[in-house]
């Protein structure tokens, strides 16, 4: 696939230098026309779509003749569809309760995240300038940092429990203790990593620590803390289908558990399908948020 | 001659566990008002550090720096430095550069359009007006320097410390680029104080060149006057005798009397 998309590439650059001449030399430049501009397009894109499309038609087809013999413990992909069309089709049903449609449950699970992952950014971003900043507080914490960033996050969700006494705080303190440890460290090592010239810079200009916070850490420190911020992104949403498997309610991993609990296996392979696709999104949306904040920075 | 800056007994005594380096050694020197002073040695002399010191990026153990006959010992845009390897900030452009400290120096005294009209005049001093929305990696390694310049001057120093601006450049911009800083001298008359250690950059740019002997414990061993009158050229200089003397007592200093002993 590389290697077809790298000629399409090498052919996309060879052309323009002979169509931005052509304007100096004549007076109607010989454009490439539309349509061949289209099909340019259409191969490049195809060259990247159809063969994952492949794979995954042939993943359905082995899964297909596995699982459609009688007695197979798993069913077949006909079968999910077949099973789980209502669900597919009408997203939005609400009969009260936890009978609800899946775009219920992942937004209830959603709300989670982004509550738990929110805190978690804003309290990791600024523990780790501090551990980055200060010698004698990285002394102090790190140590703490290192043993608890390693207790699974399902660990804590007794604790949580017992703390809050409520399903809702637990899910999300859960969902903050997990990821906030990546984007501590990630900060840390980023602050850490400052040039020494850019404080010389900020030092001879004379600017206050507030300016210096904001002119010079931050964005010099960008690319590790969005690197930070994806991990911690991707173990949230990790954490929260296992954490409303536990506290029960409204949300996707409750879902999962509860079809599991009545033999609707079809349902489970559905949700799975819908917690990896989101999972995906979600990081692909913090990768380009990090891409856009960061332009300046990466390149140097 | 009236002293404008002062390195008054300077010692500075790197300690890193039981191992303590003195690497300056009673470094005293007077430079006056709109002077441009080279020091020059050996790379590991202690050149750079000294130039910390006056910058007050670094602290001196002995000794102290007086500017106006004030002691200095915390940086300041007073001393603005132009940084060997250009240190512009990647995520700003040229002019969002110059102006991170025009906005700080002068927060009260300029409003903000006359802010924004001395950052373009101190972007036109050095050529690149024209540049002000590029970022630093669209921008060559000269430009880059020269933004850095601009920089410095626009925060209006008292002292403007080069440390080896040009070193990085190759050839012929760094020609380009020496021409131009003795034009910014010539015309604003600034006090400058510039490590280096290429000797025909020394006589060409300065007034006095300061020759320093090998580390550890380095001192000032040498220094020269350069009598050339300005505006200097550097055709014209290439064949005078005036200069080829001066570049001839540098280069005995360095390269006869305190030559460059490789750490073995």
């Amino acid at each position: 696939m590389s290697m077809h998309a790298m000629k399409t590439e090498v052919s996309a650059v060879a052309i323009p230098p002979a169509a931005a001449a052509a304007p100096v030399v004549t007076m109607t430049p010989k454009r490439p026309p539309r349509a061949e501009a289209y099909a340019r397009m259409a191969k490049e894109t195809a060259a990247r779509v159809v063969p994952p499309l492949i794979v995954v038609a042939l993943l359905l087809v082995v899964w297909e003749l596995i699982c459609r013999r009688a007695g197979s413990s798993l069913p077949p992909p006909s079968k999910v569809f077949r099973d789980t069309k209502e669900l597919i089709l009408d997203p939005f049903f609400d009969h009260g309760g936890i009978d609800k449609g899946l775009f219920w449950h992942l937004s209830a699970s959603l709300q989670r995240v982004a509550y738990g992952y929110s805190l978690a950014a804003i309290a990791g971003i600024a523990l780790g300038t501090l551990v980055g900043q200060s010698v004698w507080a990285m002394r102090g914490l790190d140590p703490l940092f290192q043993v608890l960033r390693t207790i699974p996050p399902l660990a804590w969700l007794p604790l949580s429990l017992a703390a809050f006494r409520d399903g809702q705080p637990s899910a999300i303190f859960v969902i903050f203790i997990t990821s906030v440890w990546p984007i501590i460290i990630n900060t840390a090592v980023g602050i850490r990593n400052i040039p020494q010239d850019y404080r010389n810079v900020a030092a001879v200009v004379q600017l206050n620590p507030l300016e210096f916070f904001t002119k010079i850490m931050i964005p010099a420190a960008a690319p590790y803390m969005f690197t930070g911020l994806r991990i911690g992104i991707g173990l949230s949403w990790l954490a929260i289908v296992a954490a409303e498997m536990l506290i029960g309610g409204v949300g996707i991993g409750f879902f999962i558990w509860d079809a599991w609990n009545s033999s609707h296996i079809s349902e489970i392979i559905l949700a799975l399908f819908y917690v990896g696709i989101i999972g995906f999104v979600l990081d692909r949306l913090i990768a380009g948020l990090g891409k856009v904040v960061t332009r300046g920075t990466a390149a140097n | 001659m009236q002293a404008y800056l002062k390195l008054d007994h300077i010692d500075k005594v790197f300690t890193r566990g039981s191992t303590t380096t003195e690497v300056l050694k009673d470094i005293s020197l007077t430079i006056g008002k709109g002077e441009y002073v080279s020091i020059i040695g050996h790379s590991g002399c202690g050149k750079s550090t000294l130039l910390n010191i006056v910058a007050g990026l670094t602290g001196a153990t002995n000794g102290g720096v007086l500017l106006e006959d004030r002691e200095v010992n915390s940086p300041g845009p007073d001393r603005a430095v132009v940084f060997q390897n250009h240190s512009l900030l990647p995520w700003l452009t040229v002019y969002e550069n110059v102006k991170l400290g025009v906005d700080k120096v002068f927060a009260k005294t300029k409003s903000k359009a006359e802010r924004n009209a001395w950052v373009m005049h101190n972007l036109s001093l050095v050529q690149m007006a024209h540049a002000r929305d590029k970022r630093p990696s669209e921008i060559s390694g000269g430009m880059k320097q020269r933004v850095g310049i601009a920089r410095a001057l626009a925060m209006e120093p008292k002292v403007l410390l080069l440390d080896e601006p040009f070193g990085a450049l190759d050839a012929l911009t760094r020609a380009h680029l020496q021409d131009s800083v003795m034009a910014l001298h010539q015309k604003l008359g600034n006090t400058i104080l510039m490590i280096t250690h290429d000797v025909d950059e020394a006589v060409l740019l300065s007034d006095r060149i300061v020759m320093m002997t090998n580390g550890p414990s380095a001192r000032i061993g040498e220094v020269l006057e350069v009598p050339l009158a300005r505006p200097r050229k550097r055709l014209e200089l290439a064949t005078h005798p005036g200069y080829l003397k001066c570049r001839q007592r540098v280069l005995e200093f360095l390269y006869e009397r305190h030559s460059f002993v490789e750490a073995a």
